[in-house]
């Protein structure tokens, strides 16, 4: 059996979620340009609670968006095809400040291809990026600018985000030793 | 996901988390295709031979699309204006394909079995476009997928297939699809042209055409292949249309949310009545549309599928 421990319990998810939407508003001063898109599988449930945390500090509501990577990962001849999560953007980027919104940072690629993924559906004003947890071992120079915790792993550990959402009884964040 | 296969050489083989697997990528692609920008990079630099050795329009064109908007290169093949005129082999010309390193090739041939050859012979991805009157693999995963979309399920549905059922390849890759979905699936048509021995495939087999479409869901009509049929299976085409083609007198005594399904090219007048190719409860088009989605999402997973290397 692999050893796991809870990295982040559901009181203290929902606590750095709405640490992030406050330093999310901290950033950007108009709160009307900003826009959230969630990276499946994880990302999209956490953008839509960003979106509601952050509607409640503007009194306005924040629009949330979904975006596949899939197409644009760098590894499709190295690997089975990954499943395709659909796509959902209901609004125009054009213009506009894009929060990115990943559950776990790691080698970068994931954040690369939707930085590539966006560029189909317009040029926004500007790009960030916003995760739950950094695990570190970062291939590509790329860097959130904001950041739910740190937490250092070895390459063959493994993090998982398990959301009710999703199906889970109830929210955290686990990490599986080898 | 559950796919790991390297060709798509038939539906007869796959399983039903294979088919359901496709169908759901292919719901991905479909949204793709209504954006601005249709197209994405998952095939960049990646080369697709359509080996078409027996004429064909729409099936070519969708291949042609589908690779295209995968950002593939994408290579015509005709038979027509080929070394095959000169007495070359298929599997000479097909070597001689990947020797310029084809990455996949979509064949469709008059012979039975002949993607299946070329899947022992080569390292490529071979996809079967249709061979004889064999398997028509993507027809079949794309008529799925419209009744899917449009029923919001398989399982459990009255599919009538009315036509020319012996000849037909689609017909046979519609019927091992949606078996395996689940649907009761009811094949009818002149007793030439749909044997009994077709009920050996799980199906119903029926010569009266107003039974047959009495409860069906899809009626799905497929025209006759006047050049695969080596006699005259029927006296003529009048009384075909009098005696199993879709006219509004019929449709009138069917369901009234049954959708009508055609795989094309239509004959309008013999299966079809004109009016009812046009009409509300007529999917023919939409057909052609999801043809797309469903094949990119066959070229995308066949892409990451290894399979055994080639016999030399």
């Amino acid at each position: 059996m692999p050893e796991s421990t809870v990295v982040l319990d559901a009181t203290a998810i929902q606590r750095t979620l709405t640490r992030i939407a406050h330093e999310i508003a901290e950033r950007n001063e108009h709160g009307a340009e900003v826009v959230l898109i969630g990276i499946p599988v994880g990302g999209d449930h956490l953008a839509a609670r960003l979106a509601k945390i952050l509607s409640g500090i503007w009194k306005h509501s924040v629009p949330v968006g979904i975006l596949d990577v899939t197409m644009h990962r760098d590894d499709l001849d190295q690997r089975v095809a990954p499943t395709f999560h659909p796509t959902d953007i209901p609004f125009d980027v054009n213009g506009r400040t894009v929060v990115l919104v990943d559950d776990v940072l790691f080698s970068g690629r994931t954040t690369r291809a939707a930085m590539d993924a966006l560029n189909d559906f317009g040029r926004p004003k500007k790009i960030q990026l916003a995760v739950l947890v950094d695990r570190g071992h970062r291939e590509l120079p790329i860097k959130a600018d904001f950041v739910g915790k740190n937490v250092p792993t070895a390459l063959d550990e493994k993090i998982s985000l398990r959301l009710t959402e999703s199906g889970a009884a109830l929210d955290e964040v686990i990490l599986k030793k080898k | 996901m559950s796919w790991t296969k390297k060709h798509l050489l038939d539906i007869e083989s796959l399983t039903v988390e294979e088919i359901t697997t496709v169908l759901d990528t292919a719901r991905g692609f479909k949204a793709v295709g209504e954006r601005a920008i249709k197209k994405v990079p998952a095939l960049r630099g990646k080369t697709v031979v359509n080996l078409f050795v027996e004429p064909s329009t729409r099936t070519r064109i969708s291949f042609e699309l589908a690779a295209q908007r995968l950002s593939a290169d994408i290579v015509n093949f005709s038979a027509e204006a080929s070394s095959f005129k000169k007495g070359e082999t298929l599997k000479d010309t097909a070597l001689t394909l990947e020797a310029l390193n084809a990455d996949f090739i979509i064949i469709r041939h008059s012979a039975s079995g002949a993607p299946h050859f070329l899947s022992r012979v080569l390292d490529a991805h071979v996809i079967n476009a249709g061979d004889g009157a064999h398997e028509h693999p993507t027809q079949a995963l794309l008529d799925a997928f419209t009744i899917r979309e449009k029923k919001g399920k398989i399982a459990g549905l009255n599919v009538t297939i009315l036509g020319d059922i012996l000849y037909s390849r689609v017909a046979r890759s519609d019927i091992w699809a949606l078996t395996k979905l689940g649907a009761n699936v009811t094949l009818c048509g002149p007793s030439t042209l749909v044997p009994k021995t077709f009920e050996q495939m799980g199906c119903r087999v029926t010569h009266d055409v107003d039974e047959a479409i009495r409860d069906a869901d899809i009626i799905n009509l497929l025209r006759i292949q006047h050049e695969r049929q080596r006699k005259t299976m029927f006296p003529s085409i009048g009384e075909y249309t009098q005696l199993y083609g879709l006219n509004k007198a019929r449709l009138a005594k069917t369901k009234p949310d049954a959708l009508i399904m055609h795989p094309g090219p239509i004959n309008r007048g013999v299966e079809i009545d004109s009016e009812i190719a046009d009409c509300g409860r007529s999917v023919i088009l939409e057909q052609v549309t999801n043809g797309l989605a469903v094949r990119m999402a066959v070229l995308f997973l066949v892409n990451g599928g290894k399979g055994p290397q080639k016999v030399a």
